[in-house]
């Protein structure tokens, strides 16, 4: 295909990467729907889509991780089949995955020789791979021990390990799925920084995100898939968030949330000096402090694993923990576990960071989801039984109000998408009408319309008066629901800031465990 | 020199009792480091057992008895591995199933053979392995300590005796310091980080999955052509079950397996001579005590009261892409 360089002459550049009618299908699902795209060489090219757009599924098939049922592959112009990972490799494709597929016990040196070692024995390919990671370090930043373990570095420098693996292979095109879910804000940047040097070199990078800010930072051209199908492909510098969020979707989206001031009333929620320790001795929480008041948003930001888990299981009731917790002036006892039952009791609702596992029991069907926790309440027994008609009445109209689709109350949680499984643990929740409300990672794993309706929703109950914990991992959802900030890291808040007088950078240094001065 | 008599006819006993127990636990070592996980090495051996005695006795060679017992515990070692890593089945319930194939099997076809009641006939000669000489052991036999040592303990032994020993180092070495042991050792941790590497998770799980029939091959044929000269009913009695424990005592290392093996081995030696006991230890021991000591053992460390030991990350799951 004919491109302007940047002295703007017509130059012929084959694609680095070229798929044609590509389709896929998991069972009765389409995950890929007869897929073309081109990605030019030495460029960083985005994907975007919401989950289940077919994002991961397409970059899967291209490093033979999956098999396409249809469709045609051509690298720099040349057809091509690629039937395994092997065959990627071969072909110059390497590929980060959103979850690392490292071996957690092996040193940095043995992952990255594993599958392409020079002979039966190890040493001399260990020498070899030593020599090059210290040269690849040099070169684009990427300095990592190789002698450490996995399982002992940060899950910013395993994706440095990933990357390594990719050029240790000579990869020439890189692809990344949601390489920045898991970093801190600086470690993003930095990644975008290695991208960058990597891009200049001449590599081709692919990066697949649902983040709009990183499609309109680093990349030059961008293609949008939505429902497993190519919407379009332009070059990011003639597009604006707004329209690729509406290309995203199908229609028109909110990407800012109404949020109204704070009323701030009595203060609900009070927490002193809460520690947990967690089975292997390790103290998880080291003496939080915090409070939530009526009508007010507190929202946790932090990098994921820094204590918020721990603190929605103790707040929960299901993770035994020491200090004061208080709600409404009563006094809570968070030292037995397994007290959720008394949680809602004193009017404190739930909703876990982990809906599939503790949201939600998969295998039942919603109204029997939509009732857990509360099937004791008097008004749904008869007699020894539980009055199911009514719970399924009740359900029903629950899933309307809340628009979780399809409205079927006997169907299995399983058959919803995530978004709609947040819905339902939502409409448990919230429709008990809590004093206080703990919400977990909303919208981990949701497609961005049933985001826009999740914290419309959490807006409302403060709106009426509710107080409500929000802990996300996401920092831009916390900065746009919030009213106050409190930032975690190792087990403690490190400081607390009002949202309209804050910005991601000094939250960033926050997350990385940088003090800064307070307000 | 009595006590060391003594002492050296215990530790002659331990090393022969130890070495079913050690090439059942390597076999399992290989499969379970792969993320297979074998309760079958009981029925593996049983029938290899079998029919190493059953050819061993029919041929008059205990080389063509072995190959063939190698063989049939190779051709279960197959059917895990299809159960198990072709269809994904539960490893679990696929093991269990091949103990009681061979627990059957073999008395069902030892009757029809031979109509000794589901035994085979008595093995002589080639029939079975003989003691190993080594060198010179005659004649360093009068040096103090050190003679008696060789010639007694060292010396003296079925040629599958040192082969056990020999795979401990080796096993070692295959895994730390070759490609397939590094191999072998992820697609036990982590298989999607091998197939994201390029190299196929079936082929390498049924490579250990083999190994480990062979080596259970050889632990069968040692039981009733070494150990025993002949193959009886149920004769494994439970080792494979002990030898499991033994690979979890040993945090699935070969070292430590060497280690824990010969322990298992040393209690079964022990409760062959309760007058040893009485001797030193002055009281008198039922022998059925002794006889259960293993057994009690094997509770304990399955019950987890040796501390925790952390299994291959991916064991007992079959591999299945996530979608």
């Amino acid at each position: 295909m004919t491109i302007n360089d940047q002295k703007g002459r017509r130059e012929t550049v084959a694609p680095a990467i070229e798929l044609v009618g590509i389709s896929k299908a998991f069972g009765a699902v389409q995950a890929n729907k007869d897929i073309s795209i081109r990605v030019m060489p030495g460029t960083i090219h985005g994907i975007i889509g919401e989950n289940g757009a077919g994002k991961s599924t397409l970059m899967s098939i291209l490093y033979g991780y999956y098999k396409a049922d249809k469709g045609e592959i051509f690298i720099k112009g040349n057809q091509t089949t690629i039937p395994n990972s092997e065959a990627a490799i071969a072909a110059g494709i390497g590929m980060v995955f959103q979850h690392f597929k490292l071996v957690q016990n092996f040193t940095v040196l043995e992952n990255v020789i594993l599958g392409v070692e020079d002979g039966a024995m190890l040493r001399p390919s260990l020498t070899k791979a030593r020599k090059s990671l210290t040269e690849l370090a040099k070169e684009y930043e990427l300095s990592v021990d190789p002698d450490a373990k996995i399982e002992d570095l940060s899950v910013g420098h395993q994706q440095r390990v990933e990357i390594l693996k990719a050029l240790y292979r000579h990869a020439n095109v890189l692809i990344l799925d949601e390489p920045t879910g898991v970093l801190t804000p600086a470690e993003a940047n930095q990644l975008f920084r290695i991208l960058q040097r990597l891009r200049d070199e001449g590599k081709t990078i692919l990066l697949i995100t649902h983040k709009l800010r990183e499609i309109m930072d680093i990349t030059e051209t961008v293609s949008v898939m939505r429902r497993g199908e190519m919407v379009t492909t332009v070059t990011t510098s003639k597009t604006s968030p707004a329209e690729l969020a509406e290309l995203m979707v199908g229609r028109e989206v909110l990407l800012r949330v109404d949020k109204k001031p704070a009323k701030p009333g009595a203060k609900i929620l009070d927490v002193e000096n809460l520690r947990v320790v967690d089975e292997a001795g390790i103290e998880r929480l080291k003496g939080v402090n915090l409070h939530v008041c009526a009508g007010e948003i507190l929202g946790i930001a932090g990098v994921a694993g820094n204590g918020q888990s721990e603190l929605l299981a103790a707040l929960g009731g299901y993770q035994k923990a020491t200090g004061t917790v208080k709600i409404n002036n009563k006094l809570i006892d968070v030292g037995g576990a397994f007290q959720g039952q008394n949680r809602r009791a004193d009017g404190l609702s739930h909703v876990p960071e982990d809906r599939q596992h503790e949201g939600l029991i998969m295998e039942f069907t919603a109204w029997e989801n939509l009732v857990f926790g509360y099937h004791h309440d008097a008004d749904i027994q008869n007699g020894i039984f539980m009055n199911n008609a009514a719970i399924r009445d009740e359900a029903q109209a629950k899933m309307e109000r809340f628009d979780i689709r399809p409205p079927d109350p006997r169907l299995k949680a399983r058959n919803f998408s995530g978004g709609n499984q947040q819905k339902i643990v939502l409409a448990r929740e919230i429709e008990r009408d809590p004093e206080i409300l703990l919400v977990g990672q909303p919208t981990r794993g949701v497609d961005i319309g049933a985001i826009e309706f999740i914290h419309q929703q959490i807006m409302t109950l403060k709106d009426k008066g509710k107080a409500i914990l929000l802990v996300s991992v996401e920092l831009d959802e916390v900065l746009s629901l919030s009213d106050r900030i409190a930032v975690m890291f190792d087990g403690s808040i490190m400081g607390e800031r009002l949202a309209n007088k804050t910005n991601e950078k000094e939250l960033g240094l926050l997350m990385a465990g940088v003090k800064t001065g307070t307000n | 020199m009595d006590v060391l008599n003594d002492f050296i006819t215990v530790l002659n006993s331990t090393l022969r009792l130890s070495t079913p127990l050690l090439l059942a636990c390597l076999a399992g070592l290989f499969s379970e480091r792969a993320g297979i996980f074998d309760i079958g090495l009981e029925g593996k051996m049983l029938c290899a057992a079998f029919f190493s005695a059953a050819v061993a006795a029919i041929t008059g060679s205990v080389w063509i008895g072995m190959a063939a017992g190698i063989a049939s515990s190779l051709a279960l070692s197959a059917l895990h591995g299809v159960a198990s890593i072709t269809f994904r089945g539960n490893q679990l319930i696929s093991g269990v199933a091949i103990n009681f194939l061979a627990a059957g099997m073999t008395v069902l076809i030892a009757q029809s053979w031979f109509k000794q009641g589901g035994r085979t006939p008595s093995l002589k000669g080639n029939g079975r392995f003989n003691p190993v000489e080594l060198p010179v052991a005659e004649s360093l036999k009068d040096i103090p300590v050190f003679g008696p040592i060789y010639q007694g303990l060292i010396s003296g032994h079925t040629i599958l005796v040192y082969v056990a020993l020999l795979m401990v180092p080796l096993t070692w070495w295959i895994l730390y310091r070759t490609r397939f042991g590094l191999r072998l050792r992820a697609v036990g941790e982590a298989p999607e980080a091998v197939d994201t590497a390029g190299v196929s998770v079936i082929k390498l799980r049924f490579a250990a999955v083999g190994i480990c029939g062979v080596l259970c091959g050889i632990a069968g044929a040692y039981l009733s052509t070494g150990l025993q000269a002949g193959f009886v009913k149920d004769m494994t009695a439970g080792r494979g079950y002990i030898a499991l424990a033994a690979l979890i005592f040993a945090k699935w290392r070969p070292g430590y397996a060497l280690i824990s093996c010969l322990l298992f081995g040393f209690l079964q030696a022990i409760a062959l001579r309760p007058d040893l006991i009485e001797r030193y230890l002055s009281f008198k021991v039922q022998i059925q005590l002794l006889d259960v000591l293993p057994y009690i053992l094997t509770v304990i460390i399955l019950a987890g009261f040796v501390g925790k030991a952390t299994p291959p990350r991916a064991g007992g799951e079959p591999y299945v892409k996530e979608q």
